[in-house]
């Protein structure tokens, strides 16, 4: 903070003149910000209030909202993604991020050889693409392939396979997996940055008073790292909640089979974009589009004022 | 500094553990690779095998090569790419050099109005992003992908930037004063190659969703000729599901460019991560 205060008063003989160069810097990125992110963000949530009617848009107030939640064509597949993504939301944080923290443990364990080669090979999935390991999973899941048979083979639960992408009871934890196996990178990395930067004078000192090993992960490192825990759920919710891609990728627009992947990612370009017999629909799209904004911007709120204001902070 | 606690059998666990995720890490990406060079039969027959001089065969990459335009899909992606970056970087960098160099009301509201797009992802705004493209004249243009890409990469781009740029120290931007730069020379000479740490920092972060997003490009730039890498392989693939020799092939072709940049920039992009670059 020295640092305004300083150029404050560096800069205070400038207050007569009108500093120009304060707007040109800032306005290249004011401009392509406003108008490509903020504008259209705001006109999807107004448009969410209008609606065709006699071939002409109309406002409908939350017309659209009603049909939405309620008309028997929408209502049922809207609460059936909504429920999907939360089952996908819900298998990320209890599967990824407590590998994540797991892996991000065994990796800050000192004077560990070939970390630096683990943590690389462990975050390459993180840069790939939905469309490769959407595919990659889709050829090594798929039973005319038979590497999963094979595999499973190996130790004895070949009994245990079956085309569980194929399966409506099975299909949306088979995808979840496959993201969370592309995703484990993150939270893994920013927890292990977390654990780095816990002074060492913290792990002697507990050392001292013969807490070690588990007890040591658990009574020490684990509350050290519970805002980096925080940060890395508010993350997935976000990610989760506007997830399309991986399910694209593997299940098709159609977020098959019958519809038990489908998430509100994939609800929101079929409704919006038109597939196959569907004819695409913007005002209902617009709805989707702000259920999904409502729904991030009360997660990022929760986080902000509810979570992250009660989180002690450690300062070293 | 001795550790009482590092005894080989708990080291050992300890590779064990992260050797057996490496596994699992690698694996799929090894296979899609190895078979990718096999023929047709031996894909089946010996899934798990490397190619042999008697199973070798090029017959997927030949027909990668001869029906998709992956070279042109290629250069679409890597001119997005490169274009976004090079606004993000400058904007974002302009900006951040306002927000921590200069007090003026309102900016903090600035920086927070500049925030909100980190958490709020561009995608929800698509229906009026699509119409205002459409009135514009720029769907299935290369620009209409590189202006979205611009404003979803700035957010970050100014949140880092200005940590970073506060850094800087004051005393070499007074000197530059003194001798009589301007404001913008101050700016491009003096603190522009002081950040380029962070700079290649933000070039990694803001590069990856580019070249991997699907979305923007299956809505706004589906054409032939504006067709991303990421959108031209879905296609590919999807229209090649039964011919596996070709999809094997292009998912190897498609996951080699990332292999490449991961591995010249990894050490820049953990470093990134884990000096607190985003939180």
């Amino acid at each position: 903070m020295a640092t305004v205060a300083e150029v404050s008063i560096d800069r205070g003989e400038d207050k007569r003149q009108r500093r120009w160069h304060i707007l040109v810097f800032l306005l290249p990125a004011l401009l392509v910000y406003t108008a490509v992110m903020i504008l259209p963000l705001i006109e999807t949530l107004r448009l969410s209030l209008f609606n065709v009617k006699d071939g002409q848009s109309a406002f409908v107030g939350f017309g659209n909202f009603q049909v939405l939640f309620g008309d028997p064509r929408w209502a049922a597949s809207f609460w059936n993604a909504l429920g999907n993504n939360f089952i996908f939301f819900l298998i990320h944080m209890l599967v990824q991020n407590p590998i994540g923290v797991a892996l991000a443990a065994l990796l800050s364990v000192p004077k560990l050889r070939f970390g630096a080669f683990y943590r690389t090979a462990m975050f390459l999935p993180t840069l790939l693409s939905f469309v490769i390991v959407g595919f990659i999973w889709k050829l090594i899941l798929s039973p005319i392939w038979g590497v999963s048979p094979y595999l499973l083979d190996l130790v004895g639960l070949k009994s245990l396979f079956s085309p569980w992408l194929g399966k409506p009871d099975t299909a949306l934890i088979a995808v979840s997996l496959i993201s969370v196996w592309q995703y484990v990178g993150i939270p893994m990395m920013l927890i292990y940055a977390a654990m780095l930067n816990i002074p060492d004078e913290v792990l002697e000192a507990a050392e001292c008073d013969g807490v070690t090993g588990w007890s040591q992960f658990w009574k020490i490192k684990l509350p050290l790292i519970l805002p980096s825990i925080g940060i890395i759920s508010i993350l997935t919710f976000v990610g989760n909640f506007n997830a399309f891609d991986l399910i694209y990728t593997v299940q098709g627009a159609l977020a098959g089979p019958d519809g038990s992947t489908d998430i509100l990612g994939t609800l929101l370009y079929r409704t919006f974009f038109g597939f196959q017999l569907q004819i695409g629909d913007k005002s209902m799209g617009a709805t989707i589009a702000t259920v999904m904004f409502l729904i991030i911007l009360s997660g990022v709120c929760l986080y902000l004022f509810a979570i992250q204001r009660r989180m002690r902070r450690y300062q070293f | 500094m001795a550790k009482p606690t590092a005894s080989p059998i708990r080291t050992g666990f300890v590779h064990l553990a992260l050797g057996a995720y490496t596994l699992v890490a690698l694996f799929p990406v090894f296979l899609t690779v190895i078979n990718s060079f096999k023929d047709r039969a031996s894909i089946f027959r010996d899934p798990l095998g490397l190619p042999t001089p008697s199973t070798f065969s090029l017959v997927g990459y030949e027909t990668v090569l001869k029906q998709g335009d992956f070279v042109l899909y290629f250069q679409n992606s890597f001119i997005v790419t490169a274009v976004s970056i090079f606004f993000v970087l400058l904007f974002g960098a302009m900006a951040a050099f306002a927000l921590s160099e200069y007090r003026f009301r309102g900016n903090t509201m600035m920086g927070l109005y500049l925030a909100l797009g980190i958490m709020i992802p561009i995608r929800l705004g698509t229906v009026a992003i699509l119409q205002g493209m459409v009135a514009a004249g720029l769907v299935n243009t290369l620009t209409a992908l590189i202006l979205v890409y611009t404003a979803q990469g700035l957010p970050l781009a100014v949140f880092i930037l200005t940590e970073f740029m506060r850094t800087v120290s004051d005393d070499l931007k007074n000197a530059g004063r003194i001798d009589g730069l301007s404001e913008y020379s101050i700016f491009f000479r003096l603190v522009l190659p002081l950040v380029r740490p962070a700079m290649a920092t933000v070039a990694v972060f803001t590069m990856i969703p580019i070249w991997n997003d699907l979305w923007f490009p299956l809505i706004l730039a589906p054409s032939d000729a504006t067709k991303t890498v990421t959108l031209g392989s879905q296609v590919f693939i999807g229209q090649f599901v039964t011919n596996w020799n070709a999809v094997l092939a292009a998912l190897t072709l498609a996951i080699v460019p990332v292999l490449v940049l991961y591995l010249v920039f990894s050490r820049q992009l953990i470093r990134g991560i884990t000096s607190g670059a985003v939180k």
